[in-house]
């Protein structure tokens, strides 16, 4: 039996192997953040971390995640309590219909994990797997500036201790 | 043919004449407003007067909003709570919303065409109005002063002396049973807290953090998943298929079978899906082809049967001076929502109910009580939202689906979700469609004629008849196809915004409306109403040059409406046209339309940098100026105008959906190619030119014509050549830089 760590918690999971990683988190797990899209790893709808790099759910068999941290958008805050990713989408009213949005902040937390100064063209560079129908990018662009800026001052002083 | 419509548009003297078409039905896009208004009442008031069929307000002076719109996306249920609040003056936290329920709220027809916020929100706004008004009145009784001494405030209605009563202890069963009014008590703009705010949407929060926010998320106790096998191509006949075999696997519930329509239950989702393939894998068909030739869709479009009608004749033709004439072609475009689309259908006691995210419930019910032979009232239709729609996408097909599979395993919730080629290759697509412009420029700068012709399938194909689901088409005792609607002037359909704003002394302008489909066709955002747009703009643009005028001034001659012109002259200050200067390699395209000339005005500035080597088109920076009537919410107004503008450039610079002479091939993102970020703008602006004493006008489609219109001429710039068939890729302009 495949177990991964979820947002932090080893979790046990009952699934097949080889089912993929998007559908094991929706059904066996209730989460609703990793959104099926297009099951063909086009639309990025789906992404979620795993140690720190973003995939696609959809097409990701679940037991490649055995033993890894996987991180979805839930396990970066709650809407009482928003990361300060989710908080700088809130304040840039950075959705539209908003379906697509989940899997643009994962791919954006990995980005700006790995690389906290991540300029606007590697942030523009880095969400191309990503399709936005309502065109709300020029939001979601603004949305992970925001973010980036807001995380910077406090990942440079932990870096810093 | 007889004359079904005159009417004299005021100021410039243009008749319009509109011809009933034959056995089409007459129709709106929202399906509802069509002949006089019935108790003179505003907004959808006028269809279901009653107060508490919007308002209603609990002992605990909790208020509840109802609407018969649906939140698709486009901010509605933020911009009706902040109208409700402002007319309840009740804070908004203590309001809760209940959006499109065959159950509960009124039938407003289908959230389309840019009408909520006249529609509902206008309802919403009088209802608010009047009830706060008896709350007053009954608080003047129970205190015994006259209601003038009273005021509403923060959920209460305060009174000399420190007297304060809660609307929870004012309310009583009957008070809010009254019908409506035709005159309110409105608040004066100067006096708002709330309206005209850029109030955060209430739905964002749950979607940037992993809350339940849409019918994909529905999970109620005892949830099967399903899955359909659509047919490979329009037309086929499922000869044969395993399905035994399918049944016997492990975690499957049903294979469901009538005809050739064709689905399986399952316990789990993935379980439904592997399902699915082993039945697709076993299904035998007889196809047929039955498409026309891809590559001259065009000429196949005007070659159909088509019914004709002139919806402008003004002045004379033949007007003399320079002829500019173009044909700009648009190929079928898909609504390519992010979410395939998504039913969830429980029967119970012989009726069902289905969870969609469809445009129209109602509608929706009809359709539905029809394909599986109920009365209307065993169906239950509940909005849940799904990922954004931009007009008729596979929801109401999905709901169908739902609810077949779902008559199979009474008792049981059923949630059917399609795959990205199903709903790639069924949605219902924007048309293709062919329109024409021949014009003449005279030396001194004025547009002396003007011909405007333009060749559409229906753009309105929505359930009502069962037979516009897929499933009803496909099961054994198939309902017939529905017919095809031919959308009325002045809305329009394949016509929208065919007739010009401009004031030309001679014009005309022909619809041929084409009763056959070639490909499945529906309502896509501003429907004919892009191309037409595109036509006239670019046209404009060839004819300025043709006069030696610059294009916007140019436009400002020909503009009558200082609304427009207003619009016009803020787009440009605000990008600073005049001292524009071109980067190299760069172009500059301007463009306007006011949405089915009669919803928001919009003009956009686009500048490009073109690659001459690849043809690739980058967008540098756009601005748009926009006047939407009173604005309920400025950031709102600003989302849907930004989106509009992206949405535009995806349109025209890559999308096409593409076919062979049996079946659509474009069925995933690889072969229906969208905007990505490297192709998105540099820079996005869009101002407000703002009209508060005016009424609200519909946004949401208001900048696709004028934005794509702005791009095409900006490539014209850069390039130095008209491009008419859309899309506008890279592979066309190399090609006509090449010539």
């Amino acid at each position: 039996m495949t177990s991964m760590i979820l947002n932090g918690e080893r979790r046990a999971v009952r699934a097949a192997p080889d089912t993929p990683l998007l559908y094991v988190l929706r059904e066996e797990f209730g989460l609703n953040a990793a959104k099926f899209g297009c099951g063909l790893g086009q639309c990025g709808a789906c992404t979620v971390v795993i140690d720190g790099a973003a995939v696609f759910s959809c097409v990701t068999p679940v037991m490649l995640a055995e033993n890894r941290q996987v991180t979805t958008l839930e396990g970066l805050g709650t809407a009482e309590a928003p990361g300060p990713l989710q908080r700088a989408f809130i304040d840039a009213q950075a959705a539209q219909c908003g379906y697509c949005i989940p899997g643009m902040m994962m791919r954006a937390h990995a980005l700006l994990t790995r690389a906290p100064d991540a300029s606007d063209a590697a942030i523009r560079a880095e969400l191309e797997p990503h399709l936005c129908r309502c065109g709300t990018q020029m939001r979601i662009l603004r949305a992970i500036r925001r973010a980036a800026d807001a995380m910077r001052p406090r990942s440079t002083a932990e870096a810093g201790r | 043919m007889t004359l079904s419509r005159r009417a004299v548009l005021a100021g410039t003297g243009a008749l319009i004449l509109a011809f009933s078409l034959g056995s089409a039905r007459a129709q709106t896009e929202t399906g509802k407003g069509e002949g006089p208004r019935k108790r003179g009442l505003p907004g959808s008031l006028d269809d279901t007067p009653r107060l508490d069929a919007w308002i209603r307000v609990g002992p605990d002076g909790a208020v509840t909003v109802l609407t018969g719109k649906a939140e698709l996306g486009q901010g509605l249920k933020t911009a009706l709570l902040q109208i409700a609040a402002e007319e309840l003056k009740a804070p908004l936290a203590r309001l809760s919303l209940v959006t499109a329920d065959t159950g509960r709220t009124a039938d407003e027809g289908y959230t389309a065409a840019s009408h909520s916020v006249q529609d509902s929100g206008t309802a919403i706004r009088h209802a608010a109005a009047q009830v706060r008004t008896l709350l007053i009145g009954e608080a003047a009784r129970r205190l015994g002063v006259p209601a003038e001494q009273l005021r509403a405030e923060d959920g209460a209605v305060l009174g000399p002396g420190g007297a304060r009563i809660g609307y929870g202890d004012l309310v009583t069963d009957a008070l809010l049973t009254a019908e409506a009014q035709p005159a309110s008590s409105l608040t004066p703009a100067a006096e708002y807290a709330v309206l005209g705010r850029p109030v955060p949407r209430i739905d964002i929060p749950a979607k940037v953090t992993g809350g339940a926010a849409y019918i994909q998320d529905l999970r109620p106790p005892g949830l099967l998943h399903a899955r359909v096998v659509r047919p490979p191509s329009y037309g086929a006949i499922l000869i044969e298929v395993d399905a035994a075999a399918v049944e016997r696997l492990p975690g499957v519930v049903k294979v469901v079978r009538d005809g050739t329509f064709l689905g399986v239950v399952a316990e789990g989702e993935w379980t439904a899906i592997q399902a699915m393939r082993r039945l697709a894998t076993s299904a035998r068909w007889r196809e047929t082809a039955s498409l026309p030739d891809a590559a001259a869709l065009p000429d196949a479009l005007r070659a159909l049967p088509s019914r004709d009608s002139t919806i402008l004749e003004r002045g004379a033709a033949g007007g003399a001076g320079t002829v500019i004439e173009g044909t700009f072609t648009r190929p079928y475009l898909a609504h390519g929502s992010i979410g395939p689309s998504c039913a969830i259908a429980e029967w119970q006691d012989g009726g069902v109910t289905v969870w969609s995210h469809s445009q129209g419930v109602f509608p929706l019910r009809r359709a539905l009580a029809g394909l599986l032979r109920l009365p209307d009232d065993k169906v239950r239709c509940i909005h849940a939202e799904g990922a954004g729609c931009y007009g008729q996408n596979g929801a109401d097909d999905a709901a169908a689906d739902a609810a077949l599979l779902a008559r199979a395993v009474p008792g049981r919730p059923v949630r059917v979700q399609w795959m990205r080629e199903q709903e790639h290759a069924w949605e219902p697509f924007g048309p293709g469609m062919v329109a024409s412009v021949r014009a003449a420029v005279t030396p001194d700068g004025r547009v002396a004629d003007w011909t405007h012709e333009v060749w559409s399938p229906s753009h309105m194909m929505r359930p009502g008849p069962p037979g516009a689901l897929l499933a009803a088409r496909e099961i054994a005792e198939p309902f017939p196809p529905a017919p095809p609607v031919a959308l009325a002037q002045p809305e329009g359909g394949g016509d929208r915004n065919a007739i010009p704003l401009y004031a030309f002394p001679n014009a005309r302008v022909v619809h041929h409306f084409l009763p056959e489909m070639p490909l499945r066709g529906s309502s896509m955002r501003s429907l004919g109403g892009y191309l037409n747009v595109m036509a006239i703009e670019s046209t404009m643009d060839d004819l300025a040059r043709a006069a030696g005028l610059d294009p916007v001034t140019f436009r400002l001659r020909h503009l009558t409406d200082a609304r427009a012109g207003a619009v016009v002259e803020a787009a440009a200050r605000r990008f600073g046209w005049d001292g524009r200067s071109a980067r190299a390699g760069g172009g500059f395209g301007f463009a306007f339309a006011r949405y089915k000339n009669l919803e928001a005005y919009c003009a956009v500035v686009v500048e490009i940098t073109l690659d001459r080597e690849t043809g690739r088109v980058a967008i540098e920076r756009v601005v748009a100026a926009v006047d939407t009537g009173e604005v309920v919410n400025p950031d709102g107004v600003a989302n849907q105008i930004e989106g509009g503008i992206l949405q535009a450039a995806s349109w025209t610079l890559f999308e096409r959906v593409a076919f062979d002479r049996t079946r659509v091939t474009s069925v995933d993102w690889s072969a229906y190619p969208i905007l990505r970020f490297s192709a998105v703008p540099r820079s996005v602006e869009v101002h407000i030119v703002a009209q508060p004493d005016q009424p609200f006008l519909g946004v949401a489609e208001a900048a696709q014509g004028p934005a794509g219109a702005a791009l095409a001429n900006a490539i014209r710039d850069a390039t130095g050549h008209r491009l008419c068939d859309l899309p506008l890729t890279a592979g066309r302009i190399k090609a006509a830089l090449g010539a």
